[in-house]
């Protein structure tokens, strides 16, 4: 990933202050940097959305395709997830230096989001055994800096959120033949329920404390970091240990807790703002890419 | 613990222009346009001729000195003159010489005969020196230094043979265009909010506790390990957020327009000043007051 140096005495520096619970930017511990989060940004995709997380940029498409469902779950629909890494965000990701990462963190987004806890697979299926909705959710990064998961995750929410899936029905001729009718009408369109959707929490451990939302820098100075997918009502739904270092149980279980915490108190507010912006609807100026 | 959600608004940039009508009457260009028809000028940095017109291949202001018109852009690499100071980054140890990221386009290089050995003694260098260059900087180290002189392929030769420049120890390092940089007859400032500042001309800013006593005797490779106050911590926080608000929008930085900023920004919580809204209106007070200042 986009790495940054740090010298010893920055580290120190920087350790220090998350020690007296004050870091380089004036946050605390738990502190989010500001958000911006706009939808309906890419008028080709089904649900699309856009976060700016201090400078880590990302940009989440939804789309919706008829496919067959897995044989294990017929009557599920299931998601698909592909990260991009832009070499616009770092000159590391060119060509195929991105591959590894954006394989990392779809394997990662597959583990948190497709299962039925999270997102309701069920209202997915249109034909038991043969026909599913596929949500193929594309990810973008356009800029790195830092906590790409916590940003990824915010805005695979508001993306789902904004996802609109046209109705269908099925109509079946003399001989036992389906057939798949899409409606005519453009608004006649089916949602997903986000309320269950988890958002994850990224902790990273500094030298005896954690924080949320590190920058690069911060980052840089942490051995380990966790990651916690965590549900509106505090339910955690998948863990993770990245980085190379290791962690004591005790600071496990401290992180997880702190990480439920923040995790439980992201919802709300990202709730609350797409629906504000579901209410002013075309009359909001959309800024896109150009703000 | 706080969550600060919001809806992007389209930035609008602050200026004083209702109340200074004729302070923009800078030449501004963008690529592409044409600065003269007139063949009667010199083609410089950031200009090429379009069928007998000068033409601005960067966006920025244009500068003209006799006939020789340049436009210097708003965002770019760092073009190192001789004698700057400038902030830079060890990315590797070589034969005899450090080879320093200074935000130009060719890595710099800081040369073992350029530098002043701890101990402060001016000798030759020996094998052993060399073989210990890693102990003095190491990759990943912050240095000051200043511009010796420039290779012909425009790479950068530094030099710390001052005891004010060497490696920087605890502190925070900011990173602007080099074009925001004023240029100014010194560059390193203990301002009187109670941090120090080194603003590099390559657009590295250096934000550090004002040390205590001013001559150290490792010759600028001592560096202290001790935990910075917390008081101190919260001037360097706010400083470093105050450099990015004027960054920003633009402002020049030198010591007077960081220090009106600091203290417009003193009523806010550390972290607001990032918001968009407060760093406006800090950025306006801080305008306000650098233009009554000049009048």
């Amino acid at each position: 990933m986009a790495a940054v140096q740090v010298s010893e005495a920055e580290k120190v520096y920087l350790m220090h202050g998350v020690r007296d619970d004050l870091r380089l930017d004036g946050r605390r511990c738990e502190d989010y940097r500001h958000m911006e989060i706009e939808t309906d940004v890419v008028s080709n995709t089904d649900g699309s959305a856009k976060i700016s997380l201090g400078h880590t940029d990302v940009l989440v498409g939804v789309k919706a395709e008829i496919g067959k469902p897995r044989p294990m779950v017929p009557d599920e629909g299931y998601l698909e997830f592909f990260v991009d890494c832009s070499a616009n965000a770092t000159p590391e990701f060119e060509g195929r230096g991105g591959e590894e990462l954006g394989v990392e963190l779809s394997n990662v987004l597959y583990k948190v989001f497709n299962n039925r806890h999270s997102v309701d697979l069920r209202s997915l299926c249109i034909c038991a055994g043969e026909n599913c909705w596929v949500l193929y959710v594309d990810v973008l990064l356009l800029q790195c800096d830092g906590n790409l998961f916590d940003a990824i995750s915010i805005a695979i929410k508001a993306a789902l959120f904004n996802t609109r899936i046209p109705k269908v029905r099925i109509s079946e001729d003399e001989e036992g033949g389906k057939e798949i009718e899409l409606s005519d009408d453009p608004y006649d369109c089916m949602r997903i329920n986000v309320e269950n959707v988890p958002c994850i929490v990224t902790l990273c451990k500094i030298g005896h404390r954690h924080v949320v939302d590190a920058t690069l820098q911060e980052k840089a100075c942490s051995v380990a970091s966790l990651l916690i997918s965590v549900t509106h009502k505090g339910m955690v739904t998948c863990v993770r240990k990245l980085g190379r270092g290791s962690l004591d149980p005790e600071s496990i279980f401290e992180m997880t807790e702190a990480g439920k915490r923040v995790g439980k108190t992201l919802h709300a507010p990202l709730m609350e703002l797409l629906q504000k912006e579901e209410s002013l609807g075309k009359k909001r100026q959309k800024v896109g890419f150009l703000g | 613990m706080a969550v600060e959600m919001r809806l992007p608004a389209l930035h609008k940039h602050v200026s004083l222009t209702t109340s200074q009508p004729h302070r923009d009457d800078k030449h501004l260009v963008v690529p592409g346009d044409v600065i003269t028809s007139d063949t009667g000028f010199m083609r410089g940095h950031g200009t090429y001729m379009d069928e007998d017109r000068l033409t601005a291949s960067v966006a920025g202001q244009v500068e003209r000195v006799n006939k020789l018109i340049c436009v210097k852009p708003l965002k770019t690499r760092y073009n190192g003159e001789v004698g700057d100071v400038v902030v830079g980054r060890i990315t590797e140890v070589q034969q005899k010489r450090w080879k320093v990221e200074t935000n130009s386009r060719l890595d710099s290089v800081l040369l073992l005969s350029s530098v002043n050995l701890p101990g402060g003694e001016l000798r030759r260098r020996s094998t052993q020196d060399e073989l210990a260059m890693r102990d003095y900087l190491q990759e990943g180290d912050l240095i000051s230094a200043e511009v010796q002189s420039i290779f012909s392929d425009g790479a950068l030769s530094l030099h710390t043979r001052s005891l004010k420049y060497g490696k920087l120890g605890q502190g925070v390092l900011v990173l602007v265009s080099p074009s925001l940089v004023k240029r100014q007859k010194t560059h390193f400032h203990n301002l009187p909010c109670g941090a120090s500042v080194i603003l590099g001309n390559n657009g590295y800013v250096w934000l550090y506790p004002t040390p205590e006593t001013q001559d150290e005797e490792a010759g600028g490779f001592y560096t202290s390990m001790e935990p910075v106050s917390v008081s101190d911590r919260e001037v360097i926080s706010r400083l470093r957020n105050c450099l990015l608000a004027l960054a920003t929008h633009k402002v020049l930085l030198y010591d007077t327009s960081v220090l009106y900023c600091y203290e417009a920004a003193l009523p806010h919580k550390i972290k607001d000043i990032l918001k968009p809204e407060t760093m406006e209106e800090i950025v306006l007070e801080t305008r306000q007051r650098l233009v009554e200042h000049e009048g």
